[in-house]
């Protein structure tokens, strides 16, 4: 079989189901009885070694297959989840994304067998599992093939186990009576296939001109979203021959067998009256008992979405439903949708101007088409949006193994995952912050011992916030560890000559710090693997800036240290607030503002030439936009619109025309030929096409 | 729409590029039509505070945010009003981004030979944006020096 066409899908997926078991290691890590938690990692160890078998990726199924069978073990209780255990796994999980990468390179999953690793793998199932009896390791990796050896009698002619509903046999009857035939078919999908619901579907397909398919288990629903294992059942009425069926359904490829058989209703109807509640209870229960072990495969994807293991497993599964898209796609979707919208303030101009002769209708649908395109144009914009979880949540794993090669104990708390960037920014900020982490990991915390010595708790604290802030997106990555010794760094760059002592000897803390940020400039005394090799931050300094954005450290000796990253949202979304300046429209981002207070002009006082005013007890200048934008204020009335803006604790008001309302804005650069006013941040295009420019808040403080 | 069919019209011939000609009072301009995206009529534009004066603001195309240039007030000339026939012309200075300059008028699409062509006399400040004289039959063309444009020597 051609397999070529499934390998992006193949990479995808495996990707997933890695993240998925580094985030279920972890959690097992701390929580070793955590059953939910060792399913799940069963469930994408097997998903894994199917995946890489059909795929004709041999080191990679072996390697999946014995990790699977260790933690069948597990599952069934006969082995206990111990610390050499994880770090095995651990490094199953680097060897599998080893193979990955070979195979994302060059399709071709390399040569490494792995061999120490498996016998690791091997010795650590053997070792524990020597206490259990000989037979129960032989059963236990099969579990989830006895999904299928569980049919009593060796018959693959499931249908059986199934009762027809009450109007069910009656159509079956009525069709009988016809001279059209009663089938119960059982099909069974190949194990390697991997689209299996793409497969049923059609079979389906295939099946519905020769008759009427009456009853399917699963549902159709549950095997359209793959919520069954590698076989189905059916009852289909048709007046073809059972061999015309049987053809129709093998002629889909992937296909392992079909059991087929014409059979009759009474032995399958349930309509005789008096038992009717009881024959349908019976009915429910073989189909829980038939389809319960699938059921688990669908409760794997939900969770993988969420990184959490779910704390029940009774209720219904959410399937994540997702879709990658090439983002050059996006693109010409976001430009269509503006045509769109520009004809359509055509239309809307060309109604206005014959209101006699435009009918209600009309105008109505205009407004309609109106609301359309808005939304429209918002969903597009969101799309490219990607929550910046994508790209930190392989960070814990890294923190574990840092840890442990450093030997320093240290934790990991993140905050803000859910804040979106662009996806041309996501795909870049990876690298950097793994440089930031490592390096608070490596050169912030101290030793044990230091620790200890300065009272501070054993396990070291690294933080990693990510929130919007204005235009920005901010990311500070802090630790609660030794601070950069200013002193060190300084001498550091004397003694490499980078600096002079004199320039030294002048230099404040600030400036010292920026040192790090030169090229070739690292101040751990002892180069270790983990960091420290000279080419962290200004590495990292140049990709930040070369995405616009840019990277600070605060600091402070024996207490620790942060680094803040800002990004510019070149493509992001606020929310805002419209304004309006001498019949001219801003936008205000949201975030910044704080009141909105309607102010009599006589309230206006005079401090020092500049104008305040008194509100709630607190003094705020005011700032009069008009002026700022070089326009007529249009406002003739006694009373002033005053929007209250704060930047950290410092207060402005900022004195506008009118105010339109809220609106969630794109924000789009203004380019790079005009010397822009630093006030203004940006442009965005409303839903009429027109252009309004966005006031920086910080700026005009 | 037009001045599309204009440009399908033109015939390329090799060793000579095409030029749009546009005006702007009565001289005639040649635009290289490798710099040009499109050309739109006169629409609706933002003004930009504290910007460069010939700066008239930005314009949405279709999406996307275009500074928007007078030529007028960029060669030190009076400010007309704008008529029927005046054009924004999207040229990409840089081949990449868009850049608007308004014309009073979008003429025609030339095929212009090298070899009819003189230097301007570049002590000349006024003709710090003319790349190139051409001669037409009996007209002269200015072909602009689209690149400079973008440069500021105010």
């Amino acid at each position: 079989m051609d397999v070529s066409q499934y390998l992006e899908i193949f990479i995808e997926e495996t990707k997933e189901h890695l993240q998925t078991l580094n985030e279920q290691l972890l959690v097992l890590e701390k929580e070793p009885d955590n059953s939910e938690t060792i399913n799940e990692i069963f469930r994408a160890a097997h998903s894994l070694k199917g995946m890489a078998g059909t795929m004709g990726y041999k080191r990679m199924q072996r390697l999946t297959h014995d990790m699977e069978n260790v933690f069948s073990e597990v599952r069934a209780g006969k082995m206990t989840v111990s610390a050499e255990l994880i770090d095995i796994v651990f490094q199953c999980l680097d060897a599998l994304e080893e193979y990955l990468d070979n195979i994302v390179n060059n399709s071709d999953e390399g040569t490494n067998d792995n061999e120490p690793i498996i016998q690791r793998l091997n010795a650590v199932l053997n070792g524990e599992s020597a206490t259990v009896p000989a037979p129960a390791k032989e059963a236990a990796p099969a579990s989830v093939q006895t999904a299928v050896a569980d049919v009593p009698a060796g018959d693959d002619e499931k249908f059986r186990n199934y009762k027809l509903a009450d109007f069910e046999s009656k159509a079956a009857r009525e069709a009988v009576k016809k001279g059209m035939h009663l089938y119960g078919i059982t099909v069974y999908i190949e194990e390697s296939c991997i689209l299996k619901s793409a497969r049923a579907f059609l079979i389906f397909k295939n099946l519905e001109p020769l008759g009427d398919i009456i009853r399917s288990v699963p549902s159709v629903q549950d095997i359209e979203d793959e919520r069954f294992e590698f076989d189905f059942t059916m009852y289909m009425i048709s007046g073809k021959s059972l061999e015309t069926i049987k053809a129709t359904i093998l002629n889909v490829s992937e296909i392992k067998s079909v059991a087929i058989k014409e059979v009759n209703v009474d032995d399958y109807a349930t309509d005789s009256p008096g038992n009717n509640a009881s024959a349908v209870a019976t009915v429910d229960s073989t189909e829980v008992g038939a389809t319960s072990k699938s059921s688990q495969a669908p409760a794997k994807k939900a969770d993988s979405g969420s990184g959490k293991p779910a704390t029940s497993g009774g209720s219904k599964p959410v399937v994540n439903r997702s879709v990658r898209v090439d983002i050059e796609k996006l693109d010409v979707l976001m430009n269509l949708v503006s045509e769109l919208i520009i004809a359509k303030n055509g239309i809307v101009s060309a109604s206005d101007a014959e209101t006699s002769s435009t009918t209600q209708a009309v105008r109505e649908q205009v407004e309609y088409l109106e609301n359309i395109t808005t939304n429209l144009h918002e969903s597009v914009m969101k799309v490219r949006m990607v929550p910046i979880e994508s790209v930190v949540n392989r960070f814990p794993r890294m923190i574990r193994d840092l840890s442990k090669k450093l030997d320093k104990k240290m934790e990991l708390y993140m905050s803000g995952e859910d804040t979106e960037l662009d996806r041309t920014v996501i795909d870049e900020i990876g690298d950097p912050l793994m440089h930031i982490l490592r390096n608070s990991a490596d050169h912030g915390l101290e030793s044990a011992e230091i620790r200890a010595e300065r009272g501070k708790p054993e396990v070291g604290s690294i933080f990693l916030d990510a929130y919007q802030d204005g235009n920005n997106v901010v990311i500070e990555v802090r630790d609660d560890g030794n601070g950069i010794d200013v002193e060190k760094v300084k001498a550091k760059a004397v003694e490499k000559g980078v600096i002079t002592q004199e320039q030294s000897d002048l230099m404040d803390d600030k400036e010292a710090v920026a040192l790090l940020f030169r090229p070739s400039f690292s101040t751990a005394e002892k180069i270790s693997d983990v960091s420290g090799r000279g080419v962290g931050l200004d590495v990292v300094k140049t990709k930040i800036e070369g995405l616009g954005g840019n990277i600070e450290v605060r600091t402070e000796l024996g207490v620790g240290s942060t680094f803040i990253i800002r990004l510019p949202l070149t493509l992001a979304i606020i929310q805002s607030l419209m304004v309006v300046v001498g019949g001219e429209k801003y936008a205000i981002p949201l975030s910044a503002i704080q009141t909105i207070e309607d102010i009599a002009k006589t309230d206006i006082k005079h401090v020092r030439e500049k104008e305040v005013i008194n509100l709630r007890g607190e003094v705020i200048p005011i700032i009069r936009l008009s002026e700022v934008l070089d326009i007529e204020s249009t406002n003739t009335t006694d009373n002033l619109v005053v929007v209250i803006v704060k930047k950290g604790d410092k207060q402005a008001g900022l004195v506008v025309d009118e105010l339109i309302g809220q609106l969630e804005i794109v924000i789009k650069s203004l380019g790079k030929y005009m010397n822009n006013c630093k006030q203004i941040s940006g442009a965005t295009i409303l839903g009429d096409g027109e252009v309004a420019l966005i006031l920086d808040a910080n700026a005009l403080l | 729409m037009d001045d599309i069919q204009k440009l399908e019209g033109a015939v390329k011939k090799l060793d000579a590029a095409q030029y749009i000609i546009a005006t702007i009072g009565n001289e005639q301009f040649g635009i290289d039509i490798s710099y040009i995206d499109n050309i739109v009529r006169m629409q609706r534009i933002t003004r930009v505070p504290k910007t460069q004066k010939y700066f008239k603001g930005v314009i949405n195309l279709r999406g996307v945010v275009i500074p928007v240039m007078s030529l007028r007030l960029k060669f030190g000339l009076e400010e007309i009003e704008d008529t029927n026939a005046t054009r924004i012309i999207i040229i990409k200075p840089d081949n990449v981004t868009p850049l608007g300059v308004i014309v009073d008028s979008v003429v025609e699409v030339l095929t212009l030979d090298e070899a009819d062509m003189d230097k301007p006399d570049n002590t000349d400040p006024r003709m710090q944006h003319i790349a190139m004289i051409a001669k037409h039959g009996d007209d002269l063309i200015s072909i602009l020096n689209i690149p400079s444009l973008t440069v500021d020597k105010e």
